[in-house]
């Protein structure tokens, strides 16, 4: 089978098995990529995951990207990458297709407030866990408390008109206040002599 | 159903998210707060809608950024947005992975790079506990209630806290953090979530 169609197929099939991405799908990867393919050993695949994890993007592509680059240079890293998505795609738009003709059913409207009061403790579980990951000293406490004041004032405030409006908008936006952070975090590191 | 293919909504679906992938880092969940401000700003879908793509996204195959993206770009321009807003979303991941893989040793063993994720993981979370608290207004506040006032007439009031939900959101919370059967996959609480509400008429 040509490389090419083995990373897309090979990746199909990872993404056809994984629930929520992220963790969830390191077992799969390991099972598929290093012991199946032999496409990457468990130290490139830590890395991979690492670098994955700590670069814009949802992890499972960015691993998807650098297996297929290893393998077939960039055209290798687009086709596992599309192969990756490529189960998304499909079943979700069948689900979404199917949920438009049958929410105005009463019984689906029922289950789907059900199922969103499930999402809220659901979320809530996982921020706890991120939160243990992310939030650890006192610099990460103080970004943590200001972004959260910042982006709930930005979800929950009605802001006023005109320029300034705007300018209270663009500061308040996720894109403003992750490379905020990114920059307050160098920063402190760089003034506690962490960048040597 | 009557979707017309238009090429300027495409191209902002694209280009919006290039944006979410660029800019959420992480999990599927970092991807949350992006798109409640994307709706915000373009009205594509209203913040309820969100809250069900997320249950959707988490019971389905493939990761669930991915999934999100391409629930909304199919919510706004059907089998064409579907696909636009997918490959909007991994565009930048591509682009980047392909340049930090010429040098994946010196990134790793970056200090600069290790600060900036230190303070922006940090930044990351808190975004996520924002959305959190908007998708629990709407699942857990303001619910739509008719009263009729007379037969065949009603008027539509709104109850501040929603008690069933909050009631059915507090115990499944319980029961994925502390009881023996947290180690289910998500799909299990959603379905119970989906039941319990078919059942007590939610």
């Amino acid at each position: 089978m040509p490389i090419l169609v083995d990373l897309f197929l090979t990746f199909a099939r990872i993404g056809v098995c994984t629930f929520g991405g992220g963790y969830a799908m390191l077992p799969i990867l390991q099972r598929e990529l290093v012991e199946n393919k032999k496409w990457a050993t468990e130290t490139e695949l830590a890395d991979y995951y690492a670098v994955g994890q700590c670069t814009p993007g949802i992890i499972a592509v960015n691993t998807a990207t650098f297996v297929g680059r290893s393998q077939a240079g960039v055209a290798g890293g687009v086709m596992a990458t599309l192969g990756l998505v490529f189960p998304s795609l499909a079943i979700i738009m069948v689900i979404a297709a199917f949920l438009q003709n049958f929410m105005h059913l009463e019984f689906v409207a029922h289950a789907f407030n059900g199922v969103r009061a499930g999402v809220v403790a659901l979320i809530a579980s996982s921020v706890i866990k991120l939160f243990k990951n992310a939030v650890i000293d006192w610099p990460t406490r103080i970004i943590y408390a200001l972004v959260l004041v910042m982006a709930a004032a930005g979800a929950f405030c009605t802001m006023p008109g005109g320029t300034l409006g705007a300018a209270l908008g663009f500061i308040l936006s996720p894109v403003f206040l992750v490379i905020a952070a990114g920059v307050a975090g160098l920063c402190v590191r760089a003034a506690k002599g962490g960048l040597k | 159903m009557p979707f017309t293919v238009d090429f300027m909504l495409l191209i902002r679906l694209f280009l919006e998210f290039c944006r979410v992938g660029l800019f959420s880092v992480g999990g599927g969940l970092a991807t949350i707060p992006f798109l409640t401000d994307l709706g915000e700003r373009t009205g594509w879908f209203a913040p309820g809608d969100l809250a069900n793509m997320i249950a959707i996204s988490e019971s389905t195959p493939g990761p669930m950024g991915v999934n999100m993206a391409t629930y909304v770009g199919f919510h706004t321009a059907g089998v064409p947005g579907g696909v636009i807003a997918t490959l909007g979303l991994v565009f930048p991941s591509i682009v980047i992975i392909l340049i930090i893989a010429e040098f994946l040793q010196k990134f790793r063993q970056s200090k600069a790079v290790d600060a900036v994720f230190y303070g922006l993981r940090a930044a990351s979370v808190a975004l996520i506990t924002a959305a959190l608290l908007q998708v629990a207004k709407i699942a857990l506040m303001f619910h739509k209630v008719y009263i009729d006032t007379a037969p065949g007439e009603g008027v539509i009031s709104y109850e501040l806290f929603y008690w069933p939900a909050i009631i059915l959101a507090v115990v499944i919370f319980v029961l994925v953090r502390y009881s023996p059967l947290k180690k289910l996959h998500p799909i299990c609480f959603i379905g119970l979530a989906a039941l319990v509400g078919v059942i007590f008429q939610m």
